[in-house]
C-alpha cells in the first residue's frame, strides 16, 4: 500500500509530485486532520475489494512530507491499515521524512508504531547544491537524521541523493557521498537532476539563469556514484537504487515486479487486476469525494496484454537481475549482437539466457528497452 | 452612371469606339481598387454588388492582395461627349516571375494606364513593365493614385514620371480610387489619348491569347484580343503553334460576369470556350485563327514558358506520394509554366523535380498543394540549370544539383540576370555591398529624383534564388524595389558541395555554389545540421565536400546516457505512454545510412535555403 501525503512547509523548486504548502492551501484543507481522509480511503479499499485476502506486505508513506503530519498521525494511518487489511508478519513499513521534521521523539515512536524503514531526502552535503535546489534543511541535518533513525531502532534508513545539479562540482558529490556513508544507511537511491516542465527551476533555466543540466556530466556522476557506493558495500539492484544485501526495498521492488498495489490519497496510483487507476490531485477535492460517500478516483485505465508486456519490459529491465531474454518482444540475434558489441548488456548473463545491463547500459537503459520492445 | 444605355454589342462594334488597356501598377497601388472603381462608374457593377478587389478570383491572391492572372472586363462607356465607347481593361500580373504574361496582355492593348501611389513613387517592377509598354508602342497615361493620403506628394513623384516617360508634369493625373477622384477624368483621358485599334476585319481570323484559366465547371476560358477578322461562335477554330482544332463551344466579353455573344471582332478583347481541359492547350501568345480559310501567318511573340528555378518537392510522409502526384497533375491544368518530373533522393524517398517561372510561382504552387491537397512537404534548396562542358566537350544540362556530373569538367554556365533596383539613395552603399557579395557587376545608376535612384546589375540568377530580396529589403529598410529578367549565361568557377553524414552523402543538401562561397555554404549546413540532429548512440562526423576533398567538419558526440532517473508506481503509465511515442516517433525517422535524422530536422535544414515569403 501506498499512502500520499500532499503537504510540504516550502515548495522546492525542482519538485513536480503532488504536494501543496499551507499558503498554497490556505483554509481549505486542515493538515492536522488530513489523516482522517487517509483513513477513509482506507476503509472505502477495503469494501471496495472485501474478497480479497491477502494481507499488506509493504506500506510506504510518501509524499509531500509526511513526517509533517506528526507521529501520531502516521501510526494511526498504519493502525488503520493493520486494522481494516492485515499486516504480514515481516511487511516492510516505510515513511519519508525531511530532515528538518524529525526528532529522536518522533523516530522513536513511529518505530514503536510499527514502522521498520525511514528514507531521507538529503540530495546533497553541499550549500550551494542545496540553495540551488530550494532545500531548507542545513547539510548535516540529514546525516544526523539518518543517525537519529538508527538510533532509535531502525535497522533500516534511505537516503535520497540528487546529483547533476547545475553548479555541482565532481567534489560536491564526492563529499556527499562520503557523507552518506558515514551516516551509516543500508540504501541509498541517487537520482539525475530532472528538469520537469511547469516548476520554477524549469523557469529558471529556460530564463537563462541557470544552466540545464548537461547528460554528459550526470553519466560522469552517475558511475562516481557507483563506484562509490559499491565500494561502501552497497550495490546497485535498480538503476538509481543502492542497498546493501537485504535491504533492497521490497515496496519498490513491488512496483518493478509488477504486483498488486493500492495507492491512498490525493494524486494516488493503484494498480489491481490489470487495471490502474489514480486520484483527484487537490486535497479538499479528494477529502469531499470521501465525505460524501464517494470515490476518489479520477481515472483509470484498463491495461491490454501487450501495455503489460510493455511494462513488465520497461521495468523489468532496470533490475540488476534482469530478464530473461525470450520474455523480450522484439528481441532479435542482430539486436542481441549489436547490445553485445556495443558492451550495454552482460555477456555471461547472456550466455545464461538473462538481459543484464551493464553499467553503461544502465546509462541507456530506455534505448536498450526501446530496441528490446517490438 | 450610364444605366440601360445602348451599348455596341460584342462582335457587332466598330473598332473606332474600343479603347483597349491595361493597368501597370505595383502591387500595393491600387490597380485592384481603380479597377473596382471603374467598374463602379460605368455600372458594370453595381453598389450593392460591388465586392472589394472584385476582379481577383484565386485565394491566395485576396490574403496576399496581388494579382496573378489576367482577367479582361468589357466596359461600356457613355463619354461626356454623348457618344458610347467600349473600354476593354486587362488587368495584369505585378510580379517578375510572370514576365511573358505581362508582356501579352500588353501586346492586346493600345494604351496603359501607369498607376503609381503618390505616396511612394514609382517602383522597380513598374518601370520594368513600362518599359516593355513602351516597346510595345503603347500609349501611357501616367496618373498617381491615393492623393487623399496625407502622406501624398503629388509633385514630386508627378516630376518623377514625367522625367520618364517624357511628358509633362501637368499631364500626369491625379486620382483616388478610394474615394473616387478623378476618375471620371481618367475615363475621359482612356477615350481622348488612347487610340482605337486597327485590323482587317475582311481578313482571315486572328486573335492573340493573352491568359487561359482553368474553370472547374466550363473547362479552359481562353482569353483574347481580336486582331484581324472574326471569331465567330460555333466555328471550328485551330491554335497556330499545334495545329489543333477545337470547337468553339461559347465566345463572349465579360462585364463583370461571362456573357455569351455571336461573335467577337476586330479590336475586341472576350473570351472563348472550347470544351478542352488542360490549359497548355490554350497557349498565352499563341494565334487562333478559323480552321477554314484560316490565317497563314501567326502572331509574333509567342514563346514556351521557360521555368527558370528549380527545386525538389517530397511529400513528407513517404505514402503520401500517390497524392502529390495527383495534385500537381490538377495544379498544371491551370498552370501552363508548371513543369515536373519524378525525382528519387536517397534522404527524402519518392518526389518531383519541379520548374517554376520564378520563387513566387514557386511558393504559389507549395502553398497550393499542401492547403488544397492537404499535404506536408519538404522542398528542397532551390536551383538554377547549368551548362556543364565536359572535358571531351559534351555538354549536360543540370536541373539537380545530384546530376552535376561526376566526370572532369572544363566550363559551366549558370543564368545571369539584368536587374534594375530603386532606392533611396542612402541606401546606395549599402546595395552596392550586397550586389558585390552576390557576385554582380554594376550596369549603371540613374538618378530618377532627388533621393531616389535607379541601379542596374548583372547577377547571377542563382545568387538571388537565395535570399537576396530579403536582404536588400533588410539593408533598405524595406524601401527598394527590384525586377529582373534573364539576360544569358555567364562561365562560372562553380563547384559541388556535397554534405555526408557518417561518410555518406546526403543528396537532398548538395548544393551547387561558387567556389569562393564553397567555404561559407559548408559550415552553414554542417553547424546547422550539428544543432538539429539528436545525438545517437554513435559519434557522427558531418563533413562538407567538393569531390573527395573534406573542406570543413563537425562532430556530434555519441549519447551516454538515455534513461529515466525514477521510475515508481505513479510514473508507470506515463512512462509507458513516453516510450509508445518514442516508439512512434520513430517512424518518423528518415535514416541516413545509420543516423536516424528526424524530419523536422530536413526541414529546418533546409529552410535556411528556402526562398523569402514576400
Amino acid at each position: 500500500m501506498y499512502v500520499h501525503v500532499p503537504f510540504c512547509a516550502s515548495r522546492c523548486g525542482y519538485c513536480d509530485f503532488n504536494t501543496y504548502t499551507a499558503t498554497e492551501l490556505g483554509d481549505s484543507v486542515h493538515r492536522d486532520t488530513f489523516h482522517e481522509s487517509l483513513i477513509d480511503e482506507i476503509r472505502f479499499a477495503r469494501q471496495k475489494i472485501s474478497n480479497d485476502p491477502r494481507p499488506v506486505s509493504t506500506v510506504f508513506i510518501g509524499g509531500g512530507t509526511p513526517t509533517l503530519l506528526g507521529a501520531d498521525a502516521l501510526t494511526s494511518i498504519l493502525g488503520s491499515i493493520r486494522d481494516e487489511f492485515r499486516l504480514a508478519d515481516d511487511a516492510e513499513v516505510t515513511t519519508e521524512a525531511n530532515p528538518d521534521s524529525v526528532d529522536v521523539a518522533m523516530l522513536e515512536r513511529l518505530r514503536a508504531g510499527g514502522f521498520t524503514r525511514i528514507s531521507l531526502g538529503m540530495q546533497s552535503s553541499s550549500p550551494r547544491v542545496l540553495q540551488v535546489l530550494d532545500r531548507t534543511h542545513t547539510p548535516g541535518a540529514s546525516v544526523a537524521a539518518a543517525r537519529m533513525a538508527r538510533a532509535a531502532g531502525f535497522e533500516h534508513v534511505n537516503l535520497d541523493l540528487i546529483y547533476g545539479t547545475p553548479g555541482e562540482s565532481d567534489d560536491d558529490l564526492r563529499r556527499s557521498l562520503d557523507d552518506v556513508i558515514s551516516a551509516g544507511v543500508d540504501h541509498v537511491s541517487a537520482y539525475a537532476l530532472i528538469v520537469e516542465d511547469g516548476t520554477p527551476l524549469a523557469r529558471r533555466v529556460r530564463r537563462g539563469e541557470l544552466a540545464s543540466p548537461d547528460d554528459d556530466v550526470m553519466a560522469d556522476r552517475y558511475l562516481i556514484v557507483d563506484d562509490v557506493l559499491s565500494q561502501a558495500g552497497m550495490h546497485w539492484y535498480e538503476v538509481s537504487n543502492w542497498a546493501r544485501p537485504g535491504a533492497e526495498c521490497r515496496h519498490n521492488l513491488g512496483y518493478w515486479h509488477g504486483d498488486d498495489w493500492w495507492g491512498i490519497g490525493p494524486g494516488a496510483h493503484g494498480y489491481l487486476a490489470g487495471e490502474r487507476w489514480w486520484n483527484v490531485k487537490h486535497p479538499r477535492t479528494y477529502a469531499e469525494r470521501l465525505t460524501s460517500g464517494q470515490s476518489p478516483e479520477d481515472g483509470r485505465e484498463a491495461l491490454t496484454d501487450a501495455e503489460k508486456q510493455t511494462e513488465s519490459v520497461m521495468l523489468g529491465v532496470r533490475l540488476a537481475k534482469g530478464m530473461p531474454t525470450e520474455y523480450l518482444p522484439g528481441m532479435t540475434d542482430a539486436i542481441g549482437a549489436d547490445l553485445l558489441s556495443r558492451g550495454l548488456v552482460d555477456e555471461q548473463a547472456w550466455a545464461a539466457g538473462r538481459l543484464v545491463l551493464t553499467r553503461a547500459g544502465r546509462l541507456m537503459a530506455d534505448a536498450v528497452v526501446r530496441s528490446v520492445l517490438e | 452612371m450610364p444605366v440601360n444605355a445602348p451599348t455596341p454589342k460584342p462582335g457587332a462594334t466598330d473598332p473606332s469606339v474600343i479603347r483597349n488597356f491595361c493597368i501597370i501598377a505595383h502591387i500595393d497601388h491600387g490597380k485592384s481598387t481603380l479597377a473596382d472603381r471603374m467598374l463602379q462608374q460605368t455600372g458594370v457593377v453595381d453598389d450593392r454588388a460591388m465586392r472589394a478587389q472584385y476582379l481577383d478570383r484565386m485565394d491566395i491572391e485576396r490574403e496576399r492582395g496581388i494579382t496573378i492572372k489576367s482577367q479582361a472586363v468589357r466596359l461600356p462607356y457613355r463619354a461626356v461627349d454623348g457618344a458610347d465607347y467600349v473600354l476593354n481593361m486587362i488587368d495584369t500580373p505585378g510580379h517578375v516571375d510572370f514576365t511573358y504574361e505581362v508582356s501579352r496582355s500588353l501586346a492586346a492593348c493600345e494604351g496603359a494606364v501607369l498607376l503609381v501611389d503618390a505616396a511612394q513613387g514609382i517602383e522597380a517592377q513598374t518601370l520594368a513593365n513600362l518599359y516593355l509598354a513602351l516597346e510595345n508602342d503603347l500609349t501611357i497615361i501616367p496618373v498617381l493614385n491615393k492623393i487623399d493620403l496625407p502622406a501624398a506628394q503629388p509633385e514630386k513623384y508627378a516630376a518623377e514620371l514625367a522625367h520618364i516617360i517624357g511628358c509633362s508634369p501637368d499631364d500626369v493625373l491625379l486620382v483616388s480610387a478610394k474615394t473616387g477622384i478623378g476618375v471620371g477624368e481618367l475615363l475621359e483621358e482612356i477615350v481622348a489619348s488612347i487610340p482605337a485599334p486597327v485590323g482587317d476585319a475582311s481578313a482571315p481570323a486572328r486573335a492573340m491569347i493573352f491568359d487561359s484559366v482553368y474553370d472547374t465547371y466550363r473547362g479552359v476560358v481562353t482569353y483574347v484580343r481580336v486582331i484581324d477578322g472574326h471569331i465567330s461562335k460555333r466555328e471550328r477554330i485551330q491554335m497556330m503553334s499545334t495545329g489543333a482544332v477545337h470547337e468553339l463551344l461559347e465566345v463572349g466579353v465579360i462585364s463583370p460576369e461571362p456573357v455569351p455573344a455571336a461573335g467577337l471582332g476586330v479590336g475586341e478583347v472576350g473570351y472563348l470556350i472550347t470544351g478542352v481541359k488542360d490549359v497548355r492547350q490554350s497557349r498565352v501568345g499563341d494565334t487562333v485563327t478559323s480552321e477554314r480559310s484560316g490565317a497563314t501567318e501567326a502572331l509574333g511573340g509567342y514563346q514556351d514558358p521557360k521555368p527558370m528555378v528549380f527545386s525538389g518537392l517530397y511529400p513528407i510522409d513517404g505514402s503520401d506520394y500517390p497524392e502529390l502526384r495527383d495534385a500537381l497533375d490538377k495544379l498544371k491544368l491551370n498552370d501552363a509554366a508548371l513543369v515536373y518530373e519524378p525525382e528519387t533522393s536517397l534522404a527524402l524517398g519518392f518526389g518531383f523535380r519541379c520548374g517554376f517561372l520564378g520563387l513566387l510561382h514557386m511558393e504559389i504552387v507549395r502553398e497550393r498543394l499542401e492547403r488544397e491537397a492537404n499535404l506536408d512537404l519538404i522542398s528542397t534548396a532551390p536551383n538554377v540549370i547549368y551548362r556543364v562542358v565536359l572535358d571531351d566537350d559534351k555538354e549536360i544540362v543540370v536541373t539537380n544539383p545530384s546530376e552535376f556530373p561526376t566526370q572532369k569538367v572544363s566550363r559551366i554556365y549558370e543564368p545571369i540576370v539584368k536587374s534594375t533596383i530603386i532606392l533611396p539613395s542612402e541606401f546606395v552603399g549599402t546595395v552596392m555591398e550586397l550586389c558585390q557579395q552576390r557576385r554582380g557587376t554594376l550596369l549603371g545608376m540613374d538618378y530618377l529624383s532627388e533621393d531616389r535612384v535607379e541601379m542596374r546589375y548583372t547577377l547571377p540568377l542563382a545568387e538571388i534564388v537565395f535570399d537576396f530580396f530579403d536582404a536588400l529589403k533588410s539593408r533598405t529598410r524595406g524601401y527598394a524595389s527590384l525586377d529582373y529578367e534573364l539576360t544569358g549565361e555567364q562561365d562560372a568557377d562553380l563547384v559541388k558541395v556535397d554534405i555526408l553524414l557518417h561518410g555518406d552523402p546526403v543528396d537532398a543538401f548538395s548544393a551547387i555554389v561558387h567556389r569562393d562561397k564553397a567555404m561559407a555554404y559548408g559550415t552553414m549546413m554542417t553547424s546547422k545540421l550539428k544543432e538539429l540532429i539528436p545525438r545517437q548512440q554513435f559519434e557522427v562526423p558531418i563533413q562538407a565536400a567538393i569531390g573527395s576533398r573534406v573542406i570543413t567538419r563537425e562532430t556530434i558526440r555519441a549519447i551516454r546516457k538515455d534513461v529515466l532517473a525514477k521510475c515508481y508506481g505513479g510514473d508507470i503509465s506515463r512512462k509507458r505512454k513516453l516510450l509508445e511515442k518514442q516508439k512512434e516517433g520513430k517512424k518518423r525517422m528518415k535514416m541516413v545510412g545509420r543516423v536516424e535524422v528526424p524530419q523536422e530536422a530536413f526541414v529546418a535544414a533546409l529552410s535556411t535555403t528556402e526562398p523569402p515569403k514576400k
